[in-house]
């Protein structure tokens, strides 16, 4: 008889293994709802209406293309925004009790609580800014000071 | 402020030039071979300005001209500028604090004579420090600028050491507050670095603003390929120096009347 349940249980084991993903998502819903006994991190949503891509993939890839624009931007100055840290960090502030966004020390930070959940450690923000910009610094495009600098110096330098 | 028909426009842009490169450079493409592009030239834009998927271009080399004549001594806008713009705040130890640039004053024991100047990284075209870097971190970008990719710099100082111009700094205590375009952090090493992200937006170096508002005016930005521009005509008008030229080190920083 114990050997009789030891056989179906292996067999129902079995049959779960082999319809993974059905399965899986079964279970992903089932901890997804609200009285689930299972922690989840508490993610707050970015701005807008979707992520710079779909979010699975963004969930799967968002390190390989953070990696990639790093090493465009830095060695190249290829300086485009779609995959930026900068515009991550922009775009999923968290306001903290003052209404300023929180930092990456702050377990609400956009990035500490996910990776904080899977004990994933990442150190950009040990170098990188995890508050944006404000507004009068952010927009360095709009900006020709620069040149209006040089062309007062070409006129005033003999 | 601006000067007439210089607005939006780098220093020593004259759009026919560029047309008239474009052409050359499309038709000498199509004279190679089909689908082989002269690397850099094809990919300019018709504004003359870099847009931002555009990678930095090896025909533009950025330099520096600095009038010493000019530079007050005493006067330390530039560095205060370069301090603000990168997010450089000292810990109170002038020892072991990060100077991207600084003011050095010379005497001359036997006439007496006194200068003031800048010194910041040189941004040679030979530059030592990537020659000893031994994980690749220290690097010059294809358009002159000598950089520190802190994403693979282990901190050993290497290229501090080899810096003839004592150019490098170390980070050597965790930093916050860093500004978004400037990131920094502790066990790296840092430098000027023309204040690249000014740069690829057609902006002049903080110290360079800096000096033209407040200071005497001393300095001068620019590309140093482009025979057409301002800090060219002047470095083909009248001698100036460059510091160690003894040691073939190229720098892109030039120094007049010192």
């Amino acid at each position: 008889m114990a050997r009789g349940a030891v056989i179906v249980l292996a067999l129902v084991m079995g049959l779960v293994a082999l319809t993974g993903p059905p399965w899986g998502g079964a279970i992903q819903a089932a901890c997804a709802a609200e009285d689930s006994r299972v922690p989840l991190p508490a993610i707050t949503k970015g701005k807008g209406e979707s992520c710079v891509a779909e979010t699975g993939f963004m969930r799967r890839n968002h390190m390989n293309l953070l990696d990639h624009q790093r090493d465009e931007t830095m060695r190249e100055g290829i300086r485009t925004t779609r995959f930026s840290l900068k515009n991550c960090v922009a775009c999923h502030a968290v306001p903290g009790a003052d209404g300023k966004p929180v930092g990456a020390d702050d377990p609400r930070f956009f990035c500490t609580a996910c990776h904080e959940y899977v004990a994933v450690k990442i150190d950009c923000f040990q170098c990188h800014a995890s508050r944006p910009e404000t507004p009068a610094r952010a927009g360095l495009r709009e900006g020709f000071g620069g040149n209006a600098a040089l062309s007062m110096i070409g006129k005033d330098w003999r | 402020m601006n000067g007439e028909g210089q607005k939006g426009a780098p220093q020593g842009f004259d759009p026919r030039r560029r047309r008239f490169l474009s052409a050359a450079a499309a038709a000498a493409g199509v004279a190679l071979a089909p689908g082989v592009m002269l690397y850099g030239i094809a990919a300019s834009t018709p504004a003359g300005a870099r847009a931002p998927e555009e990678a930095a271009s090896p025909w533009v080399r950025w330099g520096l001209l600095v009038d010493v004549a000019r530079c007050r001594e005493g006067c330390d806008a530039c560095v205060t500028a370069c301090a603000e713009e990168n997010g450089l705040r000292g810990q109170g130890r002038p020892e072991t604090d990060a100077q991207w640039i600084r003011k050095v004053e010379l005497r001359d024991p036997a006439s007496g004579t006194e200068r003031s100047l800048p010194v910041m990284c040189q941004h040679c075209a030979e530059p030592p420090c990537v020659d000893v870097c031994p994980t690749g971190a220290s690097f010059k970008r294809a358009d002159g600028i000598v950089l520190v990719d802190k994403h693979t710099c282990i901190g050993c100082r290497y290229c501090m050491m080899a810096c003839p111009y004592k150019a490098r700094s170390f980070v050597h205590e965790a930093v916050t507050g860093q500004k978004s375009y400037a990131p920094r952090g502790k066990g790296t090493v840092e430098s000027c670095t023309f204040c690249v992200h000014r740069v690829d937006a057609e902006r002049s170096p903080a110290c360079v603003e800096a000096c033209a508002d407040s200071g005497g005016g001393a300095m001068l930005f620019g590309d140093l390929h482009d025979p057409e521009s301002e800090i060219s005509k002047r470095i083909a008008t009248y001698a100036t120096t460059r510091i160690r030229a003894d040691l073939g080190l190229d720098p892109g920083v030039r120094y007049r009347n010192l």
